[in-house]
């Protein structure tokens, strides 16, 4: 059955043709062709799918793309201001080696900037670990990505976003 | 996945009207079971009714003595509600403990305990405080609702509006949570109600179920002292890879104790 979509992501209009059971990674990866946002795990436990969705954190391989309809979707690509000018999240993940092979990075951003969000910018090291539960990464043991998102949470508050 | 037929109803009304006459149709409220069942094909619903669009069936209400969660509500705004926090703070760090912050953000109470999965959390809270669940048709007490494996009261088409969650004295919810999935490993719901002390017990077993002989002693001296010497037989419980029958028998107790003491906090 094929179902016309319409959403916003990163701030564009944009539509398509999907099956009912398309998921919404799918759409963003294989119908726009946006593969920032990754499927790791495709059983809703390793966060590397992890986009935000009319402002909250969603794991986007459960979920489907019908579900979006005339929602604004946020991923990965639509963080950056311009091409040389990175979110501090992502700034932060630059400065404090929080990635390796960098797999699961896009999701740990996208949730990390959720969790400094609601935390209203003020997070401890013990808080951020378990808001984490969501996201798994293989590589780092997770220290350099706890202490980047710790440095973020005040350059976010300082940039305004 | 296989495909389906997807509807996104309006209204409570429509909704029913979409599932009457289809068996094989699936309501969906977050998706966060449904979809990883169709994934590996476990289901293959002809229709899937999405109830995300139905408005009225969201929010959080205090009624009285009773605060009323509907059924699409998040278990994120469960966990965050100041009126819930206020009211029966034991449900909001229960549903803050509910799988991860992403799943708590899509997951919802309707979903949760119409499915009635064996190491769910609601569940406990449902039977624990007592609670009514409303459908669209009627209403059922807590101790009718839960009726085993994957199994509720719930007839074909029938949804879940709201539960109604009674104020307790007080009230503590503690569970030992699988590391990986954060399911249950066991969770155990201790309420001191104005209708009695109630132990209710998920994970264990294959639905949730009260602890009698707990609730005796308890109604006696509202203390982990109290029920330091009751054993769980492990006959009937859940046994699996991550824990035997005997194991998680030995766990009710300890979160039993764990709960009365944090209620008594």
């Amino acid at each position: 059955m094929s179902i016309s979509v319409a959403m916003t992501v990163n701030g564009k209009a944009v539509s398509g043709k999907v099956e009912a059971r398309t998921l919404l990674v799918q759409f963003l990866r294989e119908h726009l062709g946006m593969t920032g946002t990754h499927v790791g795990c495709d059983t809703s436990q390793c966060g590397a799918c992890v986009i935000h969705v009319d402002g909250k954190s969603v794991k986007s391989c459960t979920m489907l793309a019908v579900q979006a309809e005339g929602a604004k979707v946020t991923t990965i690509e639509g963080l950056a201001a311009s091409p040389d000018k990175l979110h501090p999240m992502q700034e932060a993940f630059r400065e404090n080696h929080a990635l390796q092979c960098g797999f699961c990075t896009p999701g740990m951003v996208m949730s990390a900037i959720d969790m400094v969000k609601r935390h209203n910018y003020q997070l401890d090291e013990a808080t951020v670990r378990r808001e984490l539960e969501g996201n798994l990464c293989r590589c780092t043991g997770y220290h350099n990505i706890v202490k980047a998102i710790l440095a973020a949470a005040p350059a976010m508050k300082s940039a305004g976003v | 996945m296989y495909d389906f037929a997807y509807h996104r109803p309006k209204s409570v009304a429509d909704a029913v009207g979409l599932l009457k006459g289809k068996p094989e149709a699936r309501a969906m409220s977050g998706g966060m079971t449904l979809i990883p069942t169709l994934k590996q094909r476990l289901a293959r619903p002809s229709d899937v009714v999405d109830l995300g669009g139905v408005k009225e069936l969201a929010g959080i209400k205090v009624e009285g003595n009773n605060v009323v969660v509907g059924g699409m509500t998040r278990h994120a705004d469960v966990a965050t509600s100041a009126e819930v926090k206020a009211a029966i703070p034991a449900l909001a760090h229960l549903a803050g403990h509910i799988g991860d912050p992403q799943v708590r953000n899509r997951g919802t109470i309707g979903g949760s305990v119409a499915n009635n999965d064996p190491a769910a959390d609601y569940p406990g809270a449902v039977v624990g405080l007592n609670a009514t669940v409303t459908t669209n048709t009627r209403k059922i007490a807590a101790d009718d609702f839960f009726k085993g494996l994957f199994e509720t009261a719930l007839a074909d088409g029938e949804l879940i509006t709201s539960i109604s969650f009674p104020k307790a004295e007080k009230a503590a919810y503690m569970k030992f949570p699988n590391p990986a999935s954060r399911y249950a490993m066991v969770g155990v719901f201790v309420a001191k109600t104005a209708g009695g002390v109630r132990v209710a017990v998920t994970g264990a077993g294959p639905c949730v179920f009260r602890v009698k002989a707990m609730e005796d002693a308890l109604a006696k001296n509202f203390s982990s002292a109290a029920i330091k010497d009751i054993k769980i037989p492990a006959d009937g419980l859940n046994s699996d890879i991550h824990g035997s029958a005997e194991y998680r028998a030995h766990l009710v107790g300890v979160m039993a104790r764990r709960a009365v003491d944090a209620a008594n906090k």
